[in-house]
């Protein structure tokens, strides 16, 4: 049992939700995950450590409410108990050597690169921070992007805030420019990493990407969270889930991550009472 | 006098028909009469050769003597003085391979029903014991357990019964570790897993669930911690696949998944959360114990076609033989000496079949079973939707990627001496973190020797 401690709509569909987990807070790098179980019939999700306070020995995490599982987790109140909560799991973005990196978020995923981008900018390197969303509403955590950054681009769909485009418009014009990137590190939506790590191969600019299949252990158990990377099956859960984007097959995982949409579904309209 | 029928009293069990529906235990346990009919078999041979092929060395004609004389409790005792989780083991063990497999009575006929008889007592005890554990005193030694499955909670009772504070560390949100994601509620149900976890309670045991050691905490964290010994029985880990075209394919599971999101998250319930495929056909990979468990498991979800392909005989299917019994009366379909070499789909996303050939038994490879080679022409498809792989499980590679100094296989096994003690002082190991996917006793078998070695260390017998 974790105490939620604090609870923040950062848009209509996304909340933060900082809560104590000391264990896991002592140990916890940008990049891990934690494997989260709202209430006692709840399924087990992955949720991507978004930031942690070692003295204070919490964690928090930043989630889009889509089905089920997150909206329990969304209706759990400030000051009440998370059932479970494991982790950190996976392993930590690799931060060592870089000097010039551009990040680049897509909608929830900005809130999950937000670490990265935070310790590669304690770490002195100089950090491009892409940040995508379908328009102005949906933005949040400017604050502290930019303090995570050298420069901040914002994107949006519509051209309600920032520029109008897609981050791979913004990523391109940088590269164009001469921006010289070490490594670009992408996290979003797997058709904008496919997009992104399709741009960059012709830049020959080595790619991270942040994968965030469906898992149940989360500790290399079920095998449930298999990519293949490479031509080679791999585990997110304890290969990952950062990979070299150039190597993963997209839509496979694409394909994969749809499995149980008809059930969300299903469930999505018991929730509504439509059934 | 001995009863000198020449069979077992049959074990009342739910209908296949009815009981492929539903997920309640399928064997109903011997009753008093029953049981004692057929602890009047036993012919307390003076030698014992029964409990020469028991893991944990109960010792069987005394219990059975017990029994016999209507002494339920007394019976109790006595496999309770070297087995810590008998409802679990009469259930769940190889006794044709172990036990019964060296009764007298064998040689004649059908052996003693001792797996029956272990789990009626077990049974008996649970139904009708008032008594609650006694907390012994503390010996104020500290040992960490990384694991709550078979081998943990031996490990964990054997020291909590001579004063060791024990704490237990489970990955998982629940405490049992195959024994609730794995083993199915007809075959074991869970309120008897968590009868015997509620025991080590109260014998003092505390049981930490969502630690995950070699993540949340490192064993040499553990040893800094005052843990003045590890014992790791963190079980077996990946699962494996084939290699074969087709397995990324969607609804591809590996057994552990899929009996991971019934037995564990309760998927077969209208009211869990956790989704999983009702596949009208479905193939299971493998032979062994998890194969059948996926295989009846599926069935029961409403599967109309079961089959299980296996690329050896009959003979050779490592699951238990009351396992194949049991699949084989609730309609699962038998594809033996029949290996798959690719999962078909149809729109490149779900599966619609699996290619398969037939194979024939060669020379004895190197386990000694005679090695099965494709026969030629003998290719064939089935339609189906849901393919299930129970083909093994290589190490987990947390603890060893975290712990400096612990010496592992080329597979990824711990290495253990006759002891259990890893490369590590004052680190142990057992169950299927070290053999690989193995059985129940035997992970019990491997907590008890450690469990064992670690007292005489600690208590400076050694």
């Amino acid at each position: 049992m974790n105490k939620l401690l604090k609870k923040r709509h950062l848009n209509p569909t996304v909340t933060l939700f900082t809560f104590e987990a000391p264990l896991i807070a002592k140990k916890a790098e940008p990049g891990q995950f934690v494997i989260i179980r709202p209430n006692e019939n709840s399924e087990r999700i992955p949720l991507t450590i978004a930031d942690f306070d070692r003295e204070k020995g919490t964690v928090t995490v930043i989630v889009q409410i889509v089905g089920g599982t997150t909206a329990d987790l969304n209706a759990i109140p400030e000051g009440e108990y998370i059932r479970d909560v494991a982790g950190p799991l996976g392993k930590a973005t690799e931060t060592d050597g870089l000097k010039k990196v551009a990040v680049v978020g897509g909608g929830v995923g900005c809130a999950i690169a937000y670490p990265i981008a935070k310790k590669l900018t304690k770490l002195g390197a100089s950090v491009d921070f892409i940040v995508g969303f379908r328009n102005k509403d949906l933005f949040f955590l400017e604050e502290e992007f930019t303090a995570a950054s050298d420069k901040l681009v914002i994107m949006t769909d519509d051209g309600s805030y920032g520029e109008k485009g897609l981050v791979t418009d913004a990523l391109k014009k940088l590269i164009e420019d001469g921006a010289n990137y070490d490594e670009v590190i992408a996290i979003g939506p797997l058709v904008m990493m496919k997009f992104v790590a399709k741009l960059t191969k012709e830049y020959g600019i080595k790619t991270v990407v942040s994968m965030n299949p469906i898992m149940i252990d989360g500790t290399g158990m079920c095998g449930g969270c298999r990519l293949t990377v490479g031509g080679k099956m791999k585990f997110a859960c304890v290969d990952g889930p950062d990979f070299d984007g150039h190597e993963v097959d997209f839509d496979e995982a694409i394909r994969r991550n749809s499995v149980y949409k008809e059930f969300e579904q299903e469930k999505a309209c018991r929730l509504l009472n439509l059934k | 006098m001995a009863n000198m029928s020449s069979v077992k009293n049959p074990m009342p069990s739910q209908e296949p028909d009815i009981r492929n529906k539903n997920f309640d235990e399928v064997a109903l346990g011997y009753t008093e009469q029953q049981a004692l009919d057929e602890a009047a078999r036993c012919l307390n041979c003076k030698n014992k050769p029964c409990t020469q092929g028991c893991p944990v060395a109960i010792n069987i004609p005394e219990f059975i003597k017990e029994t016999a004389a209507g002494n339920f409790e007394k019976a109790y005792e006595i496999i309770s003085q070297t087995s810590s989780l008998p409802a679990v083991c009469g259930r769940v063990c190889p006794q044709e391979l172990q036990c019964e497999k060296y009764c007298v009575r064998g040689l004649k006929g059908e052996p003693v029903a001792i797996g029956r008889l272990e789990r009626f007592v077990a049974d008996w005890h649970n139904a009708h014991s008032t008594e609650s554990a006694v907390r012994p005193e503390s010996n104020g030694h500290k040992v960490a357990v990384v694991g709550s499955g078979p081998s943990g909670l031996t490990c964990a009772g054997d020291l909590a019964k001579k004063g060791y504070d024990v704490t237990v560390f489970e990955a998982l949100h629940l405490a049992g570790g195959v024994l609730v994601y794995g083993i199915p509620e007809f075959r074991l149900p869970k309120d008897i897993v968590q009868k015997e976890v509620d025991g080590l309670k109260a014998l003092g045991v505390d049981i930490e669930t969502n630690v995950i050691i070699g993540k949340t905490l490192t064993v040499d964290e553990l040893i800094e911690d005052g843990f003045e010994a590890v014992f790791i029985g963190s079980g077996a880990g990946l699962p494996s696949f084939m290699g074969i075209p087709g397995e990324a394919l969607n609804g591809v599971y590996s057994a552990n998944e899929f009996l991971t999101r019934i037995n564990l998250m309760k998927a077969y319930k209208d009211d869990s959360e956790t989704p999983v495929m009702h596949a009208k056909r479905v193939a299971v990979v493998g032979g062994g114990n998890v194969a059948m468990d996926a295989a009846r498991c599926a069935k029961r979800l409403g599967a109309e076609e079961v089959y299980i392909v296996y690329r050896r005989s009959a003979e050779e299917l490592p699951a238990r033989a009351e396992e194949v019994e049991h699949a084989k009366e609730e309609g699962i379909i038998f594809k033996l000496l029949t290996n798959p070499t690719a999962i078909l789909s149809e729109d490149e996303k779900s599966v619609s079949g699996i290619r398969c050939v037939e194979m024939e038994l060669g020379a004895p490879d190197a386990s000694g079973r005679r090695r099965p080679v494709v026969k030629e022409n003998s290719e064939f498809d089935i339609p189906l939707e849901c393919v299930i792989m129970a083909i093994g499980t290589s190490p987990n590679p947390l603890i060893k990627s975290t712990t400096e100094g612990l010496e592992t296989t080329p597979r990824g096994g711990i290495v253990v001496n006759e002891d259990g003690l890893t490369s590590r002082d004052g680190v142990y190991a057992g169950g299927d973190a070290v053999t690989g996917a193995a059985t129940v006793i035997l992970a019990m078998g491997a907590g008890k020797t450690a469990a064992a070695a670690i007292d005489r260390k600690l208590s400076g017998k050694e």
